[in-house]
């Protein structure tokens, strides 16, 4: 591969290799919209089945949710700018902001816990009704790719200490900045159909 | 591209700024303001739907000349997007429409009597 690698541009599309990793992985990005899409619509339908369980409006708290919609929106910006400074081909600056962008992830999952938590203490559990059963799967699942990226982006980190910025690792690299948007994209329709939506209706 | 040895990330800023201005706006609309549900709905949707689109063109870099011009990540959001748009909107459709599972309205009154009796509502 290397024998076609292009002189100039962005390291990670240089080589036919990355820019076809990086093609696969906005088709991997399609195929998750479609699975968060069959979550949404479960939710959407089961919406107001909550049996004896509270109902949403009674749980769901502005505050903690405006906070982790404003960490990830910043994780989000920071992993930006750590893409920003990997194009200018800093090493320090990449790492920097991508372990910034890594606290403010671990600090979103520590919310979403807690959140979790307390709703199970005040009664809406995962098996307590329909609604629930969809609420926690569909914010579940989007907290699983949070907690995987957060894991991913580590053993990245150990990388590009170990190597530096190569055509190889900066794709890698390129490849967990869009994973983390695409986390931000979800949340987005999290925190506006499911939080937002749940309180006012 | 040039904006890549830029020592600003102006774009970037931006897109973050909008995002924050965007969230606080959807949360007021839900939270704070009078609108009629329907208009919030209507509107906080619209809202998610802009931000989601700054976050493909201004953060994951979509449309850059790199990757084609954006033709292949453009092809694969939206086609996406029109899925999950069927797929919603069509389990809605087919699930829940002009049915509802409230007690007081809807649906055979005769059954709903029983089914209240059987649950000592």
């Amino acid at each position: 591969m290397s024998a076609h690698e292009l002189k100039s541009g962005p390291l990670e599309y240089r080589t036919q290799e990355g820019r076809m990793s990086i093609l696969g992985f906005w088709i991997f990005l399609a195929a998750e919209v479609v699975l968060f899409s069959t979550l949404f619509a479960t939710y959407a339908v089961l919406y107001g089945r909550t049996a004896d369980a509270p109902v949403p409006g009674e749980l769901f708290e502005p505050g903690i949710v405006l906070v982790m919609t404003f960490l990830l929106l910043t994780s989000s910006f920071t992993c930006g700018i750590a893409i920003h400074h990997m194009r200018r081909g800093s090493v320090k600056g990449l790492m920097t902001w991508l372990i910034i962008t890594l606290i403010l992830g671990l600090g979103f999952l520590g919310f979403e816990i807690y959140e979790f938590v307390h709703y199970s203490h005040e009664g809406a559990t995962l098996q307590s009704s329909a609604f629930w059963s969809a609420f926690y799967t569909l914010a579940g699942t989007h907290g699983v790719h949070v907690t995987l990226g957060i894991g991913w982006a580590v053993l990245l980190l150990i990388q590009l200490a170990k190597r530096g910025l190569t055509t190889v690792t900066s794709r890698k690299v390129f490849i967990i900045s869009l994973y983390w948007h695409f986390l931000d994209v979800i949340w987005i329709f999290i925190f506006t159909s499911v939080y937002l939506i749940g309180m006012v209706v | 591209m040039a904006e890549h040895s830029k020592r600003f990330p102006i774009n970037h800023i931006i897109g973050f700024v909008l995002s924050i201005v965007l969230t606080l706006l959807a949360a007021w609309a839900a939270l704070g303001s009078d609108l009629p549900v329907k208009w919030i709905v209507a509107g906080i949707m619209t809202l998610a739907v802009i931000q989601a689109g700054i976050q493909l063109f201004m953060f994951m870099h979509m449309t850059e000349r790199e990757s084609g011009g954006g033709h292949v990540p453009w092809n694969m959001m939206f086609h996406g997007f029109v899925l999950a748009a069927i797929i919603v909107a069509g389990s809605l459709f087919t699930m829940s429409f002009g049915f509802t599972h409230d007690h007081d309205d809807g649906g055979s009154h005769q059954q709903e009597e029983q089914q209240e009796e059987h649950s000592g509502h």
